[in-house]
């Protein structure tokens, strides 16, 4: 067809009474693979979605199952790449290229929307059987119960990780306790970790100057020599406020002690903040090093309590509840530490 | 999910027994397990571990569950700008995303 060009990741086309449906690739390539480190350090933000619609994995036919997913690429690859040994159709919902699981994915990845899709492929006429598979975290946005009057088709929920549909079609379309059951393991926090950090890159740019310019205030007004020897300590400092926060927090999530996070960005904040009061120039008198520490906790605290936003177990009321007393330790400490750092150099 | 608890107390997750028909649905879609279907009723076994995210009571098809609607990402900053907003009654995004 002029003007079309083929995704990378479809190898072929399936004929069917609705015309070809496109057949997709079970192995991802390094264009999946670039695409997937540009997603996961928020370059291409939520953005990065596929074409709704319907595909296809191997060679289905009208009785293969129906698997619907949501248009984010990265939520249709971890499909993809499980399907090596399947014979299904996968309907792709328009969730506007957010994942299933963000909260901003209820609204648009819902019940309306799988049941315009099924329409728009004609999939009655493809399949025989009246069946889709949904992920479980669909469930947010989907009111499986309501799918059959609105197309014809039943939802049934399979398991909440892509991972797990092989075994799930194997068990004859049963989820046993473990695939219905949430996990935050390690590689799932560590994956996290960019978007975290590139979050904070907005911020991270308007606060610099402003440490340079508190940094260069003295006894003799303005120091051009304080401002960078200073201004660079502080810059410093913040930085190793983020990675306290932002890295250490998550990836050390359940062996850090307490439950709010504020608490456990506080503590690692206060051992990252030990650490580089130490590794800092002993120039620096009890009064700047105060400063500094007293920093490091505080956007560590800050930073460690935003990474409720990206776990699945932090209910938004109990966000709500650790902001209360958070937000003001963070806002008091940080402004200490500010007074504290103007004022050190006219002590000295 | 044994490893990570939070903050006990603070979901707001009601159960209507009555209304409730046993389709179980809820437990079918709680990502934390959270009910458990006895006698062709429901019942929250572990209340503390709900986060809210509203699946259960989306698929109940009586209505007989309340989540707190609010569905924010539940991020600080997403909170910051959501008590911004109540007080100015504009929407703002102060902070990304
Ligand atoms: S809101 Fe979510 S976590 Fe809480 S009980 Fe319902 S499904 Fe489970
Ligand atoms: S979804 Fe509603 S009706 Fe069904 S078991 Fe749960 S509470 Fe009862």
């Amino acid at each position: 067809m002029p003007g079309y060009t083929v995704n990378p990741f479809v190898d072929g086309f399936q004929e069917t009474p609705a015309g070809p449906v496109p057949r997709v690739k079970t192995s991802l390539g390094p264009a999946d693979h670039l695409g997937t480190i540009r997603a996961r350090t928020g370059i291409a933000g939520n953005q990065y979605k596929i074409n709704p619609g319907l595909y296809c994995a191997g060679n289905p036919s009208s009785h293969s199952p129906v698997l619907v997913t949501a248009n984010y690429k990265l939520s249709f690859d971890s499909l993809r790449k499980e399907l090596s040994n399947l014979d299904a159709w996968i309907l792709v919902a328009d969730t506007r290229g957010i994942n299933v699981w963000c909260a901003a994915g209820k609204k648009t990845f819902s019940a309306d929307e799988i049941a315009l899709q099924v329409k728009r492929a004609k999939l009655s006429a493809i399949v025989s059987h009246r069946q889709l598979i949904l992920p479980q975290f669909a469930a947010i946005g989907v009111a499986a119960h309501t799918l059959q009057k609105k197309c014809g088709f039943n939802g049934v929920f399979g398991p909440l990780r892509a991972a797990d549909i092989p075994r799930f079609m194997k068990n004859g379309r049963q989820a046993d306790e473990p695939m219905r059951t949430v996990t935050f393991t390690v590689t799932e926090r560590s994956l996290l970790v960019p978007v975290e950090i590139c979050m904070l890159w907005k911020v991270f740019f308007l606060v610099v100057p402003g440490l340079f310019i508190l940094s260069g205030i003295g006894p003799d007004i303005f120091s051009f020599k304080a401002c960078v020897e200073r201004g660079l300590t502080a810059v410093g400092a913040t930085v190793t406020a983020i990675l306290a926060g932002s890295m250490l927090t998550p990836i050390l999530l359940p062996w850090i002690p307490g439950r709010q996070f504020w608490l456990k960005g506080l503590l690692t904040g206060g051992v990252m903040g030990l650490a580089f009061i130490f590794l800092v120039n002993d120039q620096a008198g009890v009064m700047e090093k105060g400063s500094l520490w007293l920093w490091v906790v505080a956007i560590a605290s800050y930073t460690g309590m935003n990474f409720t936003g990206a776990t699945p177990f932090t209910s938004l009321s109990g966000v709500e509840k650790e902001m209360q007393r958070g937000l003001p330790v963070q806002f008091g400490g940080a402004l200490l530490a500010i007074v504290l750092w103007i004022v050190a150099p006219f002590v000295n | 999910m044994k490893e990570f608890r939070y903050i006990d107390g603070a979901a707001i997750l009601k159960l209507n027994e009555e209304a409730c028909v046993g389709c179980g649905n809820c437990v079918t879609v709680c990502p934390h397990r959270i009910f458990a279907l006895h006698d062709k009723k429901a019942g929250i076994v572990d209340y503390d571990a709900c986060m809210e995210c509203g699946a259960c009571a989306n698929n109940c098809p009586v209505a007989a569950i309340y989540v707190n609607p609010d569905d924010g990402c539940g991020c600080a900053a997403y909170i910051i700008n959501s008590w911004i907003s109540k007080v100015t009654g504009k929407r703002v995004n102060m902070f990304n995303n």
